[in-house]
């Protein structure tokens, strides 16, 4: 693998100029001092992360993400360029999950294979020729993007069902604010809190065209017992509007209602985070004791708007994922701005051919999968595990696609020795409403804490930075 | 707001007001039971601390005899009975935690800490001693939230329905020492009187903290009829049964004004207080004291249900 | 042939639930093989009945109703003429190609027996799909008892295939996993079946499969009976499984436990004779 691109000092060591004023205080900062603010972050993460912990029960320590107090910075036309990518790629991603539903062409004229739609368990057959309010299907976007080189971004994986993180986002802002005023004193960094008043804006502005005025938009949530219940209460907290669980809302004549102490009162939009199987007990899984009884009735009646819609994981899928650059192409007539990792497809005799003969230097993955399971690191596996992923590969050769190991970029970062580079990515969340693409500008960047580690989910021990994007 | 976030407040506070009180209940039987044979007579206090604390069906569904170990566990420890001292701040908190962001930060550390101090007191204290502090503990976590809950939330619904929790579970409890121990504070004790009504006299009062007020506001001896009096009809006293329902008729109100709406609970709780105003004690006694506190549990319990049904679903 | 249609559904409730929401697919549709004459449905209960098509093309009719609800009857009737086409069900609503009823879904994913079990067809040698599919038929219908008692409305092909045993549900669930297994697209139908043997009166439904086969289309197959559809099935809804299709879907809220009675009445209208 080649040297890793570091975001400070590039490939050849040479400083880059949107770290030269981080570069000089990392080196005027008294070790001490640092290692003093550092542990005062994590003193503060605890305590908004004690809300945090409870949730998790027992394990209430390990459930605290590492947030790391070096900022990861992009300068104003990196930023240019990526939410520039990032509109276009989420534009093509609504216009594809339409056609999905609609009228299909992009099946038609093979852009995406018909039984990779059909065949996938996240397509949604109950969204066949429905509607949904102002043809807006993903509302939040969560794009995960790495970078290789001075001039690379590739995207490594869509979000478009319910991303979550951006609680982490806002946070990390808001806790180096705090601990970091002189740093921040020389830059000057773009605002990422206003993100609450830009969600609350989009979700109004795609209310069905039944809803009130003031449209009423709640936050639906599956419960205390979610993993990401602290970000549903968060985040409903900041919009200023209901947590609701399936259970306070009831559906009459095709409308949806919420359960007040001052009677039954109509909701418009539903910013759900609970997956489409648990949405409605008539549609999807009947055992579903978290959603509400006829809400696709009311949904396929045009009196609600969901966000995210139903089915739009016919987007985010690893299978399809590599077609997106054809589908960017197709739906917009584009070339497109963000490039996709270079992805074999397994299904393809040639591609399979390939990956048979390279798997050592490959990472395969099953399209299916996530969270790591089923997923094969080439150069990090032994002759006896390649040999049963040939195997694998050519039983249901369908069900893998297989990509080069990326040499991610590193960030500096504090760890145990001092200051060390690690690989880090970033998660954008794009907002789309009816007036208009909506980015604030950052993200949520993850970085892998275990040096040479290319592994940043936080279930495997990744952190978290802020991200700073600079203005001018 | 939402049904179930008045829902969850209005347990929360209920939970946490039950609690106290059970703590209550096994320090004054604890108190009486120290007490040599010959001062309280042959009562098991044991039984009566399970009627008082309303959960002598399922308490009889597993023990066959109530004595100090079984009705001590059983009401503080135990996981089998849903009205534990421990269920009631495990069923606190989960309410709490469902409404995590409708809490202020200090009510929410308040039964969260307790929460977790509850964890350390693991299958239940080893000794006398120990249950002692305890027992103090619970009614100190359940002032601290009280106090955190009246100096820190908005004074808006939120904080009148747990209000309403606090008070209806308050007259719940009154009402039902009043019930198990009817019988002492009949008027024809008086003649009877000696050392073994005075203990249990007392005990009655230990139990809603209430001994020192008595001799404030009567400045004498403890007679029965004037125990009754203070905890039935006194509004002063803040467990009294008048002073429960003044403040519920309060809270309904203020609920009913901001939603510019009333009804049948308000109507309802109006008209209790109004016979609780317009009750002299002696009229209680001549027409049955039983009959009096059994149709006030049961006008309570009806209060609850309708509030319930106009408001929290 | 033309059959009348009288069917109840019926539902009573112990302790009366405060509210119900429920979803019809209770409304057959025209096809080369049946014509609607007519049909209503009546909810004992005043509600609104909103009337749509699903994104399979079938009629759906949603209800709620605020209770206390203590019993609750559908009613449904009609008359509809039916033409035996061999099984070949033509000129049917068809939202979606083929290809997308190979989908496996939660009741019809085909157990390691069922897989074993349609590719030994194939291996005896029934070659071409539309024998193959007859060959599924058959032998389904010989391996497999019809029995109430040990299956209900969420058991899966697999199951009911490892116990051999089921109602129409399962026969049909079984063969459409069979089917998919191997590579045939295949779909559950709900609906209703006359009984030439004289019995009126029936206590469910009737459910089929339709599959399909290249150059003929989609097919029907009614495993229960081991026979292909015949101008004695009246087909009223088609889905991916049950779920998809099932005549009644349903919640409640609050209440106890409930009990429910199916009556179905189908009826050969008297035949037309010139005065």
């Amino acid at each position: 693998m080649a040297v890793a691109f570091d975001e400070m000092t590039g490939q050849d060591g040479k400083l880059r100029p949107a770290y030269r004023e981080l570069s000089a205080w990392l080196g005027e900062i008294r070790p001490d001092v640092l290692d003093y603010r550092r542990r005062e972050a994590e003193f503060l993460f605890r305590r908004i992360g004690i809300t945090f912990a409870v949730y998790g029960e027992a394990d209430s320590q390990e459930r605290l993400i590492p947030f790391d107090v070096i900022p990861r910075i992009l300068s104003a036309p990196e930023w240019a360029l990526l939410s520039r990518g990032l509109e276009q790629r989420v534009t093509a991603i609504n216009a594809y999950i339409r056609d999905i539903y609609g009228k299909r062409e992009c099946l038609r004229a093979g852009i995406v294979p018909e039984d990779l739609v059909f065949q996938n368990p996240v397509f949604r057959p109950e969204m066949n020729g429905q509607k949904v309010p102002h043809d807006i299907y993903v509302a939040i976007a969560g794009i995960d993007i790495v970078r290789v080189d001075d001039q690379t971004f590739y995207v490594l994986e869509d979000n478009a069902r319910t991303p979550s993180g951006v609680s982490y986002m806002l946070e990390n802002r808001e806790i180096m604010l705090r601990l970091f005023p002189e740093l921040f004193s020389r830059h000057r960094i773009a605002p990422v809190d206003n993100y609450p008043d830009e969600l609350l804006a989009t979700l109004q502005s795609i209310a069905p065209n039944t809803a009130a005025a003031e449209p009423t938009v709640v936050l639906l949530t599956p419960g205390v017992f979610n993993s990401a219940y602290y970000e549903h209460s968060f985040l409903a907290d900041k919009l200023g509007i209901e947590l609701v669980e399936g259970r306070d809302l009831f559906v009459r004549g095709e409308e949806v209602f919420m359960r007040t102490t001052q009677g039954p009162k109509r909701v418009d939009v539903i910013y759900r985070r609970l997956d489409d199987d648990f949405l409605d007990p008539l549609a999807f899984r009947p055992d579903s004791v978290l959603g509400v009884p006829g809400l696709m009735s009311a949904y396929q009646a045009g009196n609600v708007t969901l966000a995210n819609a139903v089915g739009t994981g016919v987007a985010d899928d690893k299978a399809v994922y590599s077609y997106m650059p054809e589908i960017v192409k197709f739906f917009l007539g584009e070339e497109p701005i963000l490039r996709n990792v270079p992805t074999f497809r397994c299904r393809e005799d040639e591609h399979l051919g390939y990956v048979l003969d390279n798997i050592d230097k490959l990472v395969v993955k099953e399209v299916h999968g996530s969270g790591g399971y089923g997923m094969l690191i080439g150069p990090a596996a032994d002759k006896a595990m390649l040999a049963a992923f040939r195997a694998k590969l050519k039983s249901a050769p369908a069900n893998f696609i297989a990509q080069p190991t990326l040499a991610l970029s590193t960030c500096p970062t504090c760890v145990d020795s001092g200051i060390a580079p690690r690989h880090v990515d970033l998660r954008p969340f794009v907002l789309t409403g009816r007036d208009k693409v909506r980015i604030v500008p950052g993200g949520l960047t993850r970085v892998a804490m275990k040096a040479g580690s290319l592994v940043v989910n936080s279930s495997q021990g990744g952190g978290t930075k802020d991200t700073w994007v600079l203005d001018g | 707001m939402l049904s179930r976030t008045a829902d969850n407040l209005y347990w929360l506070a209920r939970y946490v007001e039950r609690a106290e009180y059970l703590a209550r209940i096994l320090e004054a039987t604890q108190r009486l039971t120290a007490l040599p044979l010959a001062y309280v007579g042959e009562s098991n206090e044991w039984e009566s601390a399970v009627a008082t604390a309303g959960c002598a069906g399922a308490f009889y569904a597993v023990f066959s005899e109530a004595n100090e170990e079984n009705v001590t566990d059983f009401l503080a420890f135990s996981t089998a009975n849903p009205s534990s001292i421990r269920s009631c701040f495990e069923a606190a908190r989960t309410n709490a935690r469902a409404v995590r962001t409708a809490l202020t930060v200090e009510m929410w550390d308040a039964i969260n800490g307790t929460w977790l101090e509850l964890r350390r007191y693991g299958n239940g204290p080893t000794s006398r001693e120990e249950l002692s502090r305890f027992l103090r503990w619970v009614q100190e976590s359940s002032l601290r939230f009280d106090g955190c809950a009246y100096r820190t939330m908005l004074r808006n619904d939120a904080y009148w329905f747990t209000r309403l929790g606090v008070y209806l579970e308050r007259a719940d409890n009154t009402a039902r020492i009043l019930d198990v121990k009817y019988h002492m504070l009949l008027p024809a004790h008086e003649q009877v009187g000696g050392p073994l009504d005075y203990f249990q006299w007392a005990a009655i009062l230990r139990s809603v903290s209430a001994l020192t007020s008595y001799h404030w506001v009567y400045r004498e001896s403890l007679k029965p009829w004037l125990i009754a009096d203070l905890l039935i009809l006194k509004e002063e006293m803040p467990r009294s049964l008048a002073s429960c329902y003044e403040n519920i008729v309060t809270n309904l109100d203020r609920i009913a004004a901001a939603y510019g709406r009333q009804g049948p609970v308000q109507r309802l709780a109006r008209s209790v207080r109004t016979r609780l105003q317009n009750s002299r004690m002696d009229d209680i006694f001549q027409r049955g004291l039983h009959e009096f506190i059994q149709s006030f549990i049961a006008d309570n319990n009806r209060i609850g249900t309708t509030i319930t049904q106009q408001y929290l679903t | 042939m033309r059959i009348l249609i009288s069917h109840d559904t019926v539902y009573r409730y112990a302790n009366p639930p405060a509210s119900v929401v429920q979803i019809l697919r209770l409304t057959p549709r025209n096809h080369d093989g049946q014509y609607v004459g007519s049909w209503r449905i009546d909810i004992s209960a005043d509600c609104r009945l909103d009337a749509h098509e699903d994104s399979f093309g079938n009629l759906t009719h949603t209800f709620s109703v605020d209770g206390p609800v203590e019993e609750l009857v559908i009613h449904v009737e009609g008359d509809v003429d039916t033409e035996d086409t061999n099984g070949v069900v033509r000129g049917a609503i068809e939202r979606f190609p083929p290809g997308l009823f190979l989908r496996e879904t939660q009741l019809t994913t085909p157990s390691p027996a069922i897989r074993d079990f349609a590719a030994a067809l194939k291996a005896a040698g029934y070659g071409e799909t539309l024998s193959l599919l007859h060959g599924l038929l058959a032998c389904l219908y010989e391996e497999m008892t019809f029995d109430a008692d040990p299956t209900h409305a969420a058991t899966t092909a697999a199951e009911a295939f490892a116990i051999r045993r089921g109602v129409c549900q399962d026969f049909a669930h079984i063969f459409i996993a069979a089917a998919r297994s191997l590579g045939v697209p295949a779909r559950y139908v709900s609906g209703y079946f006359f009984r030439s043997d004289g019995v009126n009166d029936q206590n469910a439904g009737h459910a089929w499969a339709e599959a399909y086969v290249a150059d003929l289309g989609w097919v029907a197959f009614d495993p229960a009976n081991g026979i292909s559809a015949t101008d004695a099935h009246l087909r009223v809804a088609a889905g991916l499984d049950y779920l998809g299709a099932a005549p009644v879907r349903g919640t409640r809220y609050g209440g106890g436990a409930e009990n429910l009675a199916v009556r179905v009445r189908l009826q050969q209208a008297r035949q037309q004779a010139q005065n």
